[in-house]
């Protein structure tokens, strides 16, 4: 069995939301948002949406699920959900896409724009707290112990979260795989497997399913 | 004696089988760095209410994690307490007459408070506004972090208390709040916490299937029959005669019983009104239930929570409406009133589904009957939703969370 170059360092991670002071009721106030939130608020309605509801399959962000809900606009919606975020290395690219398609909703649609929501969306952020946990992992085997016994909060910080730390198309797994093992084609099959229509659990039992056919060649 | 002693201890382990060992494994790493820390819990009763209760639970958990956890009862005379429960309606937005002499008396009880409660901890969280002047004391450079944890809502005070109240608020290091919907715009952070459940008491826990039967058909209801249920007290912002006349709609279509259970209307004017009101909207048909139940009966809530097929929680207003995150705990359907705390804990279509009209609400409901498969998908995904967001122990963990935040940002 290979022996990784460096460890992989499991951590725990722990979210506690904080809310901002800015909120939208209607279609233009939620552009406004979009362009004055902090790049924390951005990636709390984006990437963290994916923590917090883990257990959900096809929720995609919480700018979607609020146009849908809140100011029943299922085609605005539609395509906030389409929203990958795999396909982002910087809020600023995010936030770009996502304010384009709420601004072409406003121009297309102005009376509709201004229609007070159901409820009232609040654009927060997250304060994120890591620890190292007590064990690391050299070898395949080790590591597939070591996810086994991670909480959600954690396999979340180091599959999703990580993409934007890393600012690569890639998470904390792929990129040990990859730079430590020299598994490129593991890391490019974890780095496939779809957060979108997973949930938390699923995807890694995808993931494990993977590490046991890469331990079984 | 103003140090309450601590009751309920449940240990962390019982949390396992529910939680999993990662999840309870992670409240102890991140109690870790937190291991002797002290930490002062301030309110203003050691028994009944919602937050005396909250206490009861987070309390031994946190000591179990090695922290030093107290809590501190403030004292104060029949006049104090007439002040602040003038000050809680004027800042659920009651237009009330407050006086200087009230400000005088909230003031000065917190003074003699200051002298004699023990504020020593390295966290001191102060719950709801009768006790927020306690920070007036606070020293520049006083290394002990101060926290507000606000559990009203904020969100239509009235001017008069509010501006009086905010100069004291701004003195914390943060605040906590129960829905972004209930804070308000300060200049210290604003942190989300909210409200929880225990799954470990006798109104969430698990049940024998037979005690429930005998629950239900105690009643005189029908367990082989759909069951609508909404169990509230009986007030007009519940809207149980809206509930009424949606399980009308739904009748026609399908051959299903109403349950409205509620807390004892005999000493509440109000409630002995609204309960004549739904008597008559329920006329003869023997299909709807109407329980008047004691005070407390958890166990009877509970049973009827989990013979139920979908649990409705139709109020016109609502604060966080925790009796939704009970069914969804019971991995129960709901259809429910996007108001309050409701729209965070039923997420439209992935956790239950929102309504706001009467017909809505019948229409949800006959969807959810026609289409068991996403009744119990709802119900299996409302549950995991509480799991993560609405249980004690999460709000324990946020506080731990909070608590290194504070630390680690000096």
């Amino acid at each position: 069995m290979i022996t990784a170059s460096q460890p992989f360092q499991f951590s725990t991670a722990a979210y506690l939301t904080q809310v901002e002071n800015q909120k939208a009721t209607c279609a233009v106030e939620l552009l406004e948002g979009l362009d004055h939130a902090s790049d924390a608020a951005i990636f709390y309605h984006t990437f963290q949406s994916l923590g917090r509801y883990h257990f959900l399959e096809g929720f995609s962000n919480d700018f979607a699920q609020w146009v849908l809900a809140g100011l029943n606009r299922p085609e605005l919606a539609e395509r906030l959900a389409s929203v990958d975020i795999r396909d982002y290395v910087t809020i600023v690219e995010l936030r770009a896409d996502l304010r384009r398609m709420v601004a072409e909703f406003c121009d297309a649609h102005p009376v509709e724009a201004r229609h007070q929501a159901f409820e009232t969306f609040y654009f927060s952020r997250d304060v994120e707290i890591t620890i190292p946990l007590s064990w690391d992992a050299r070898t395949l085997a080790g590591f597939r112990a070591g996810l086994e016994r991670l909480s959600h909060a954690s396999f979340y910080h180091h599959f999703i979260a990580s993409r934007l730390r890393l600012q690569l198309h890639t998470n904390d797994f792929s990129h040990w795989f990859s730079t430590a093992l020299g598994m490129d084609e593991l890391a490019a099959k974890t780095n496939r497997i779809d957060i979108y229509t997973n949930t938390l659990d699923t995807a890694r039992r995808e993931l494990i399913e993977l590490l046991d056919a890469e331990v079984r060649q | 004696m103003t140090t309450v002693a601590e009751r309920n201890a449940l240990s962390l382990d019982q949390y396992v089988p529910l939680l999993g060992s990662a999840e309870v494994e992670e409240l102890r790493t991140l109690a870790g760095p937190l291991e002797g820390s002290s930490v002062v819990m301030v309110n203003t009763t050691a028994v009944g209410g919602g937050v005396a209760e909250l206490l009861s639970r987070t309390i031994p958990l946190m000591r179990e994690l090695g922290l030093e956890p107290r809590w501190e009862v403030m004292r104060g005379a029949q006049e104090f307490f007439e002040v602040t429960k003038r000050f809680h309606n004027a800042l659920h937005g009651r237009s009330l007459e407050i006086t200087a002499r009230d400000f005088e008396i909230f003031l000065e009880y917190n003074r003699r408070n200051r002298q004699s409660l023990s504020l020593d901890g390295r966290f001191i969280v102060i719950h709801d506004p009768q006790p927020a002047a306690l920070v007036e004391g606070r020293a520049a450079g006083d290394s002990r972090r101060w926290i507000w944890r606000c559990h009203i809502d904020l969100s239509r005070p009235d001017p008069a208390v509010w501006n009086f109240l905010e100069p004291f608020v701004a003195r914390y290091d943060g605040s906590i709040f129960s829905s972004p919907e209930f804070s308000r715009q300060l200049s210290i952070p604003q942190y989300l916490v909210y409200p929880s459940i225990d799954p470990l008491t006798d109104k969430n826990r698990e049940l024998e299937p037979e005690f429930i039967e005998r629950v239900v058909s105690g009643f005189g209801i029908d367990a082989r029959r759909p069951i609508l249920t909404q169990i509230s007290r009986f007030d007009r912002l519940k809207d149980p005669v809206g509930v009424v006349r949606s399980y009308r709609l739904v009748k026609r279509y399908f051959d299903c019983q109403l349950v409205l259970a509620g807390g004892g209307a005999d000493d509440d004017p109000e409630g002995s009104a609204v309960l004549a009101e739904v008597r008559e909207e329920a006329g003869n048909d023997a299909d709807i239930h109407l329980l008047e139940l004691p005070a407390s009966s958890p166990l009877e809530i509970n049973a009827l929570q989990r013979a139920s097929t979908i649990v409705i929680q139709k109020s016109l207003r609502e604060g966080f409406g925790l009796t939704v995150a009970e069914a969804l705990w019971k991995k129960k359907p709901v259809v429910a009133s996007a108001v309050g705390g409701i729209p965070l804990q039923v997420i439209h279509k992935h956790t239950g589904l929102l309504a706001h009209s009467v017909e809505g609400t019948a229409y949800q409901i006959r969807y959810l009957l026609s289409h068991p498969d996403l009744a119990r998908r709802l119900g299996e995904q409302g549950h995991e939703h509480v799991r993560e967001s609405f249980l004690i122990t999460g709000n324990v963990k946020r506080y731990l969370t909070l608590f290194l935040h504070l630390t680690r940002s000096g």
